[in-house]
């Protein structure tokens, strides 16, 4: 059985890869196919849903619930959250700085400058 | 007791200001970094001690010669509800204060710990859907983006290292081993809870000198303590270079990568000619390409030996006054 983990990251595969929104059930079925083996369709459409409302609240996914059954749609893309996560590693504020160790620091634009001109570029 | 308060006091602003002040303007810190990480725990450490004990001390002093006898008056007082004339009010002020600050410390400790705990609990979820397991590489990460990043993120046994197709694309193989050994030195060194401690003593007393200057100090020193582990296993240019290329951000024309012969070490001089600071990444790469001697052992029994007598003085001076005569 896969983890809640793998389960959330396969379904925002498959929301991001699709331009509309889906219901849970054309989710199992699709993950069924996109996991190859037993585990997909042993799938409970509730499981689904479970990873689904996680999802939601996370914020990173959306119900219309105008249709009946639900259909969940991704709120940004996959490249909008990336730059997102990318901007929270870069950006130094004090309160931020033993979040994580950065290889490099951040880096004025001359000392950047300086660099280039150093590598020969 | 009266003359311990004045010394504790004493130490506490000369560890406040001065101290730190000339600790950060050193130069020999980049020569020998685990010996001033060691400094710099000492002074923050015996700093917030002698803060704590100054008013300790001052504020117990009609109660008893010395700390025990004088915390077993006062809790006898507090039992039997006697009232505090014999204290005085400035010393019952001064021992509210000394009892704030150790709340606020600690508390700001927990506070901090339970902030960068949940700021990496939802980094590692997005992670776990944006990023891909790096091909060969155990515990790393990959994510599609063009700005060349590379760090760790600390969990214990869920602790990984993230790169991103940028930095991929810029650096050779040899380079990329180096960020990576560079990377798992942080884990490994465990520097995760210095810049913890370090993180919660800054919010804590922001507005000190002593503070601001440790943490700036620490972030530095982490990363050449890295820089000293990653040596063991790649060359000094290799890792100059992989710091250079990466700090220098992608590049403007994309025509391809960066010439591949070594960098020009003649253009490196640390304090460029208009005066302004260099910044810590030329110092760094500065450090890898002319090595400096390390320190001789009567510099470094030095530098550990204040560090001893800087947690030793205050704790003398707080459980043993009588020793001043």
């Amino acid at each position: 059985m896969a983890t809640l983990g793998e389960l959330e990251r396969t379904v925002m595969d498959l929301l991001w890869g699709t331009p509309g929104a889906l219901t849970a059930n054309a989710l199992r079925d699709q993950l069924a196919l996109a996991t190859h083996d037993a585990v997909g369709k042993e799938l409970a459409v509730t499981t689904v849903l479970t990873v689904l409302s996680r999802l939601e609240k996370k914020g990173l996914v959306e119900r219309e619930r105008e249709t009946r059954p639900h259909r969940y749609r991704a709120i940004t893309s996959r490249e909008e959250h990336t730059a997102e996560l990318m901007h929270e590693v870069l950006v130094t504020a004090p309160d931020r700085e033993a979040v994580l160790a950065r290889f490099i620091g951040s880096v004025s634009d001359s000392e950047a400058q300086a660099l280039r001109k150093l590598l020969g570029s | 007791m009266f003359w311990a308060a004045h010394l504790l006091a004493g130490l506490a602003v000369v560890l406040a200001w001065p101290a730190p002040v000339a600790l950060s303007r050193a130069k020999w810190p980049t020569r020998a970094p685990a010996t001033a990480m060691i400094l710099w725990q000492a002074i923050a450490l015996a700093g917030g001690l002698s803060m704590i004990g100054a008013m300790l001390v001052w504020g117990l002093d009609p109660l008893g010669d010395n700390l025990v006898e004088a915390l077993g008056r006062l809790g006898t007082m507090a039992i039997s509800n006697e009232p505090a004339a014999e204290l005085g009010l400035v010393h019952v002020f001064a021992l509210s204060a000394a009892g704030l600050l150790s709340a606020h410390l600690i508390f700001t400790l927990l506070l901090t710990y339970a902030k960068i705990q949940g700021q990496r609990r939802r980094h590692r979820d997005m992670l776990n859907l944006l990023s891909s397991p790096a091909a060969n590489r155990p515990a790393t990460l990959v994510i599609n983006h063009p700005t060349p990043v590379a760090y760790c993120l600390p969990g214990g046994a869920r602790s990984v290292t993230v790169l991103s197709d940028g930095l991929l694309d810029l650096l050779t193989a040899q380079e990329l081993d180096a960020v990576l050994v560079h990377e798992r030195a942080h884990l490994h060194q465990r520097h995760h809870l210095l810049l913890w401690a370090f993180a919660a003593w800054r919010s804590a007393l922001p507005w000190l000198p002593t503070s601001q200057l440790a943490q700036r100090a620490v972030n530095e020193l982490i990363e050449m303590l890295a820089d000293d582990e990653a040596l063991k296993t790649v060359r000094e240019p290799v890792l100059a270079r992989a710091i250079a290329i990466v700090a220098s951000g992608p590049l403007a024309d994309s025509d391809g990568v960066y010439p591949s012969d070594a960098l020009s070490t003649t253009t490196l001089t640390p304090g460029s000619p208009s005066g302004q600071d260099t910044g810590s990444t030329v110092n760094r790469i500065h450090r890898l390409l002319t090595p400096q001697p390390t320190l001789s052992p009567v510099q470094q029994g030095a530098a550990l030996g204040t560090s001893g007598l800087l947690l030793v003085a205050p704790t003398l001076l707080l459980i043993a006054p009588w020793m001043l005569g």
